[in-house]
């Protein structure tokens, strides 16, 4: 099958570029569809052996908000991949409705609600950070948000962790 | 592809391994051969947790055709996920399937 022997492994092969080994995520925004990508790719990160952070900024500090992570929704207006029309979208229940539908498909597929995915991520040993500029402008403090959040960190701070590695900013 | 021979306590067997390090071949695969691929991993002693999680990897396979992910491993193998890490820092779900010889699972979450 393969012209290729050697005595030892070498993986990957020599040709391969260098492997990813760190990424620090953002997560800037608080709906469904804003939130889900940085999770399911900090979860793959660390899946994959890589070190992996999460930092929630300005709306995406709702997804770590203790009260309002049970209540993030999908924007149905201003987003044209939803196939419906602008005028539709913004009747009362529409978002509740897209997100019923959305989060039932999800847990079809095992994706779990967001507060059990960081329980998930937290446990996998990946960080998980909030913007200290978005908890102040939100008037926030620590015990406002999830258990699962390490710690309250600076922009200066979030570089300092991020050295060395892939910045992600979703 | 790399071929690569395993030493085992019942003599050497040469195995087809895929670039990132999977059995090309599964059904060549054998208990015995385990502690040599978990020594390969990083992992020097294979305790009771990880033989436990290694051969859940390797019946799901058997029976469903693909190894499960971290999560699946985590709600149903019987070990957290949190101990599934410590067990597997690089990884549970890869590293436990080279260890089990079976494919990388798929699956995104």
């Amino acid at each position: 099958m393969s012209d290729t022997t050697t005595a030892v492994t070498s993986r990957p092969s020599v040709d391969a570029p260098a492997p990813i080994t760190k990424v620090s995520i953002i997560i800037s925004k608080g709906s469904l569809e804003g939130i889900y990508p940085g999770l399911i790719m900090a979860n793959g990160a660390r899946a994959e052996g890589m070190e992996a952070n999460l930092f929630f900024t300005f709306f995406g500090l709702d997804a770590i908000h203790a009260k309002r992570i049970e209540h993030i929704k999908v924007a149905t207006v201003g987003n044209p991949a939803m196939h419906i029309p602008t005028l539709l979208g913004g009747l009362p229940g529409m978002s509740a409705l897209a997100t019923h539908m959305m989060t039932k498909k999800m847990d079809d597929l095992d994706i779990p609600p967001i507060s059990e995915f960081l329980e998930m991520i937290s446990d996998t040993g990946a960080g998980i950070y909030a913007c200290k500029a978005s908890v102040d402008m939100f008037d926030l403090d620590k015990d406002d948000l999830i258990p699962q959040v390490d710690d309250i960190i600076t922009v200066g701070e979030f570089y300092e962790m991020a050295a060395g590695g892939q910045i992600i900013f979703t | 592809m790399t071929t690569t021979n395993l030493t085992t306590p019942t003599g050497v067997t040469s195995i087809d391994l895929t670039d990132d390090g999977f059995f090309v071949e599964p059904s060549l695969w054998t208990e015995a051969m385990v502690v040599e691929l978990a020594a390969r991993e990083g992992v020097d002693t294979m305790a009771d947790d990880h033989w436990k999680v290694v051969r859940f990897m390797r019946n799901e396979y058997l029976t469903k055709g693909t190894g499960p992910s971290v999560r699946a491993l985590g709600k149903a193998s019987g070990v957290s996920v949190k101990d599934l890490y410590l067990l597997f820092p690089k990884g549970p779900a890869k590293v436990a399937a080279r260890i089990a010889g079976i494919p990388k699972p798929k699956g995104c979450i």
